[in-house]
């Protein structure tokens, strides 16, 4: 269960997630008052790659998520994110210097996302996310639901509602344009047969998936997830994980998610960052992150460096139960299949 | 019998002015969550507009086809209103947007207070009489002297009145229920960091929904003026204040709410007028006020909070 992660491959120089990155954040630190929630962090995410970052609780995860889409603005650092394949360091270095929030030049842009409002993350950079909690609009049925995120298109095509009013050519072909893409997505996470029900009334899981339906709905670049399997039973998890290899597959959509759910994380991502304390303590792919001794550490509470030591021994003579203790979860994930 | 039927037709006439005011307090109550007390000033403001537009008009550019002054008067009084609405938002709410919860509504009858006296400032503080412009009516049922029965009318004015409301409601209805801003308004209703992340403006949002709620009243305001033909700096006082119980009787946040508890408003202080005293009307709206929310805490039409546990 273990050996086979297709991803374990020899540690190279060069990974590909430095090469071709969708988003880098780079020196993020986060302070609220005296507290450091975030010191110094920096990671790529790579194009088209499903990317983890956990840790134990409190490890700033999700502070992360929340300065790259911009509920909150970091103490210091640059957060980048790149449109298109090659985009020059120089780019990026000219928009850095001239104070503005993004540049776009031909089919490459560049979003500073420490320097954008919330709404523009969205708009502009396309960052979508969700929520640990579900924040669906409850009232509103599940098409609406994916309508708003399809809100800019469709305003534009309005003439900002005028348009929309009388109902011209134009708006109206916008918004079938909007519902197909909607039809799409309720057809891609089986909600089609609830379009008209008010989300607030689907059963949970349902409401899990219409969040990411919903994510997707804005035509993002790089999809956020704030753990999209908590509290989903193992057959709904494994449906997770065919959805986001499909994201990332036929969409070509990069894909961030913080999950607790090892099991998850462990067949799905092709990169792993790990935070503990606010500061990162490992990176690579699953393979070398499932065998750092400092990942283990931070979650085993393990402080004392012969004991990471031994565990590194354990390692080496093959020592399953070891292994599946450092990650207790992977076991208990790989029961469940 | 005839009595009570014009009665019931003055009583929705008065009763329409009140809900096109109602939608204002209640959308931006809706959408903030914040009880816009300068409303009523603004609708007062829509009215004094509307005068000055339609006296420039008839006496110093000489229009004397009425049609048109009124439609130059609607859209000129509706544009200032909005822009009024939109300022008001800009300078008062917006830079307080996140601090405590009183600290806006604070404000806003700061702002009222502004608005009035800023009208009484400039404008003086007498009423200004409009003569009356649209006269006549129809008779509905004649009236017969030797059995004692009157004739009950329906005036031009408050036909007028009765179905411009109706055309404006139906189309603002449509407006919040089909167009993307309406989406959006009802997203952003639900959960405004939400909306945001889903490419929504949230700030632009709100500034619409002050200048869409400035903009009804605005027409409220010319109406109340061709029907009575006065206004002063304080019109905006009782109206806003009726208004706002009209909000809250049909279920704060609920667009039809706003609509019925304006027409119950305007029906119960005229019947009450017109069967018991005039001077105890107000008495009688308040009281069934308190009456409707002791029973129903969030109004006729309103949805109670539920929480989820």
């Amino acid at each position: 269960m273990i050996g086979d992660n297709k991803t374990a491959a020899p540690a190279a120089l060069q990974h590909s997630w430095d090469q071709d990155a969708v988003l880098s954040v780079e020196h993020l630190t986060m302070r609220f008052g005296g507290l450091l929630a975030v010191n110094d962090l920096s990671f790529n995410v790579g194009r088209g790659d499903i990317t983890a970052l956990i840790g134990p609780n409190g490890a700033g995860k999700t502070t992360v998520f929340n300065c790259v889409t911009g509920f909150y603005k970091p103490t210091e650092g640059r957060i980048v994110m790149r449109h298109g394949d090659k985009v020059s360091d120089k780019l990026i270095e000219d928009a850095t210097d001239s104070g503005e929030q993004f540049r776009v030049e031909g089919s490459s842009g560049v979003f500073l996302l420490e320097r954008m409002q919330d709404f523009q993350i969205s708009h502009r950079a396309k960052v979508a996310r969700t929520f640990q909690n579900i924040r669906l609009f409850a009232g509103m049925t599940v098409l609406e639901n994916l309508l708003v995120a399809q809100h800019n298109p469709l305003m534009l095509a309005s003439n900002y509602t005028l348009g929309g009013l009388i109902g011209l050519p134009g708006y109206r072909h916008a918004r079938e344009k909007s519902i197909e893409k909607s039809v799409y997505w309720m057809e891609q996470v089986g909600l089609i047969d609830r379009a008209d029900d008010p989300a607030g009334d689907l059963p949970y899981g349902a409401q899990r998936r219409l969040e990411i339906a919903r994510a997707m709905c804005t035509g993002p670049h790089l999809l956020c997830l704030d753990e999209p399997a908590a509290g989903l039973n193992p057959r709904e998890s494994s449906e997770l994980n065919t959805l986001l290899q499909f994201i990332r597959k036929e969409h070509g959509t990069s894909i961030l998610l913080i999950e607790h759910d090892m099991g998850v994380v462990m067949e799905i991502s092709d990169h792993i960052v790990v935070l503990d304390y606010g500061e990162k303590i490992s990176d690579g792919d699953a393979a070398f992150v499932r065998n750092d001794p400092r990942v283990i550490a931070a979650y085993l509470g393990v402080e004392d460096e012969e004991e990471v030591e031994a565990a590194l021994e354990d390692d080496a003579n093959g020592d399953a139960a070891s292994t599946g203790a450092g990650l207790k979860s992977n076991d208990e994930a790989g029961g469940a299949k | 019998m005839e009595y009570l039927f014009q009665q019931l037709i003055n009583g929705l006439t008065l009763g329409s002015i009140y809900g096109l005011i109602a939608i204002g307090y209640t959308m931006v109550y809706g959408i903030i969550g914040m009880i816009n007390f300068a409303h009523g000033d603004v609708f007062m403001v829509g009215s004094f507009i509307a005068l000055a537009v339609f006296l420039i008009l008839t006496t110093v550019l000489g229009f004397t086809f009425l049609p048109l002054v009124l439609l130059i008067v609607l859209i000129m009084s509706m544009l200032f209103t909005s822009a009024w609405g939109w300022t008001v938002e800009r300078l008062a709410y917006r830079p307080l947007r996140g601090s405590f919860r009183l600290a806006p509504l604070i404000t806003a009858i700061g702002m009222s207070i502004v608005l009035q006296n800023f009208v009484q400032i400039t404008q003086g503080a007498r009423v200004k009489p409009l003569a009356p412009q649209i006269s006549g009516g129809i008779t509905l049922i004649p009236g017969n002297a030797e059995a004692g029965t009157i004739a009950v009318q329906l005036s031009y004015m408050q036909m007028i009145i009765i179905g411009v409301t109706f055309t404006l409601m139906v189309g603002f209805s449509l407006l919040i229920a089909k167009t993307p801003l309406g989406r959006a308004q009802r997203s952003c209703e639900q959960d405004q960091k939400m909306a945001s992340l889903l490419g929504v403006n949230v700030d632009r949002t709100i500034s619409l929904t002050f200048v869409m709620g400035a903009a009804l009243a605005s027409v409220a305001g010319i109406m109340f003026l061709l029907l009575y033909g006065v206004v002063d700096f304080y019109i905006g006082f009782l109206a806003g204040v009726k208004a706002f119980t009209a909000a809250v009787l049909g279920g704060i946040g609920s667009l039809p709410g706003a609509m019925l508890g304006g027409l119950l408003i305007g029906l119960i202080e005229t019947l009450w007028s017109g069967y018991f005293t005039v001077e105890y009307k107000d008495v009688a709206a308040f009281s069934i006020l308190a009456i409707v929310l002791i029973f129903m805490p969030s109004g006729l039409l309103g949805k109670p909070e539920v929480e989820k546990v």
